[in-house]
């Protein structure tokens, strides 16, 4: 049985942890809250965005531009999007898995895969693969979009150089405050959704519009930025679930502190309990011998 | 005037202006157009430059930078980087920004290198449409 003093000493220990853990979760809980303010004053953004693509895109041919080229897949790269930072439960871990599943895929096919890392975490996970064609790391505390836009030009050149045939792009979505997933998109070569065109069909948007300068121009304008955004979103997602997993990893983590807690008093009592039985057995042995 | 036109001007961080103005003068690629109510369908890609609204007789300036605008249904929307009105550009950092800009533009002519050149360029111009709009608050 443990001694007194070793009993005391843990409860100590275990609870300055619980403090840490759960001054974690509220800085958390505030940082997510910033996340979510950032990615609700994107969503316009994109909005827009996204008609606007549509329009031009339904009557224009996708072959004339290099970004939506698509071509016989030899080497797929992917683009990973994870946190800095760890202690975020199995947030990052999911993401690498789902990963790695889509990479056993693509080399099942006799594919060659390359990846480029969006964040610490995975690119210290996937670095002695050897795969890792680049790394972003330390930019998800505070990004901007120029951060996106980096990574952009990097992939979307690596595309046009014939060094990547397809481009995915992995990140955590953000479902809600406790649910995040990880989620599969194709960054390149671009495709306009083919629901949302149909959308586009029936409001009749397409069509009717004066270009300057000519549509052409305007995509091989707007294409560059369509990445920019799809980049810039898939960061905002992974930061706000980063915020959200590390908020339950935390919450967690206290409440198994107070179990914790709770069990090592109670053999704490005991064993002080067992200690005075002891004393008084003692002291009622030793006055009985003197009768 | 009677007639408006809605302007909406939307960046990453969130829309800017929303509201219903008499006439909108923007930096098109292909160079300034002016845009009332009422105008037909327009799509247009927008270079750094100042914006510049009228309403109720009163005009307005604020630099945007890289990025398109749409018009349809009496409604125009910019979809751009950055947008900034008069009196929140640091004019200090602007034309801090400018000096830089201009220094590293000549090393990179000296070098001959294109794409340090093309991002001195842009910094220079979008450093230039700041002050432009600073001095006209």
């Amino acid at each position: 049985m443990a001694s007194l003093k070793d009993v005391q000493l843990k409860i100590g220990g275990v609870k300055k942890t619980s403090q840490i853990t759960s001054a974690m979760n509220m800085v958390a809980a505030a940082k997510l809250r910033g996340a979510q303010q950032k990615m609700e004053d994107f969503r316009p953004y994109t909005e827009k965005f996204n008609q606007a693509m549509v329009s031009l895109s339904a009557n224009m041919e996708s072959g004339q531009f290099p970004l939506m080229e698509v071509r016989d897949v030899q080497t797929v790269e992917i683009v990973i999007v994870t946190s800095d930072r760890g202690l975020c439960g199995s947030f990052n871990s999911n993401i690498f898995k789902a990963t790695e599943k889509l990479i056993s895929q693509y080399e099942s096919e006799g594919k060659k895969v390359t990846l480029v890392c969006v964040g610490k975490k995975g690119n210290a996970y996937f670095r002695k693969t050897g795969k890792v064609r680049n790394g972003y790391t330390d930019i998800m505390g505070n990004f901007q979009m120029f951060n996106a836009r980096a990574i952009a030009q990097d992939v979307a050149s690596n595309f046009l150089a014939g060094e990547a045939d397809k481009v995915h792009l992995i990140y955590g979505k953000f479902m809600n405050v406790a649910v995040q997933k990880p989620e599969t998109e194709v960054l390149l070569p671009v495709q306009p959704e083919v629901s949302e065109l149909e959308d586009a069909a029936q409001a009749g948007v397409a069509g009717d519009y004066i270009y300057e300068p000519s549509p052409t121009e305007i995509m091989d304008v707007l294409l560059p930025l369509y990445m920019n955004v799809m980049i810039y979103h898939a960061m905002l997602e992974t930061g706000a679930s980063e915020h959200a997993a590390r908020m339950t990893a935390m919450d967690n983590a206290t409440r198994a502190c107070k179990d914790m807690i709770s069990e090592l008093t109670l053999l704490y009592n005991k064993a002080r309990q067992a200690g005075i039985t002891a004393e008084l057995m003692d002291i009622v042995g030793g006055a009985e011998a003197l009768k | 005037m009677a007639e408006k036109i809605k302007l909406e001007v939307v960046t990453p961080k969130g829309a800017v202006i929303s509201e219903d103005v008499d006439i909108v003068t923007a930096p098109g690629i292909a160079g300034e157009f002016g845009v009332l109510a009422n105008h037909a369908p327009f799509l247009s890609t927008i270079k750094i430059g100042s914006l510049i609204y009228k309403k109720d007789g009163t005009e307005n300036e604020l630099m945007v930078s890289g990025g398109f605008c749409e018009v349809s249904n009496n409604k125009i929307t910019f979809l751009v980087e950055s947008a900034e009105l008069g009196h929140e550009i640091d004019v200090d950092r602007a034309l801090q920004a400018k000096e830089r800009a201009e220094k590293r533009l000549l090393q990179a002519r000296e070098r001959q290198e294109k794409v340090d050149r093309a991002r001195a360029e842009a910094a220079l111009q979008r450093a230039l449409a700041r002050l432009k709009v600073s001095k006209r608050q």
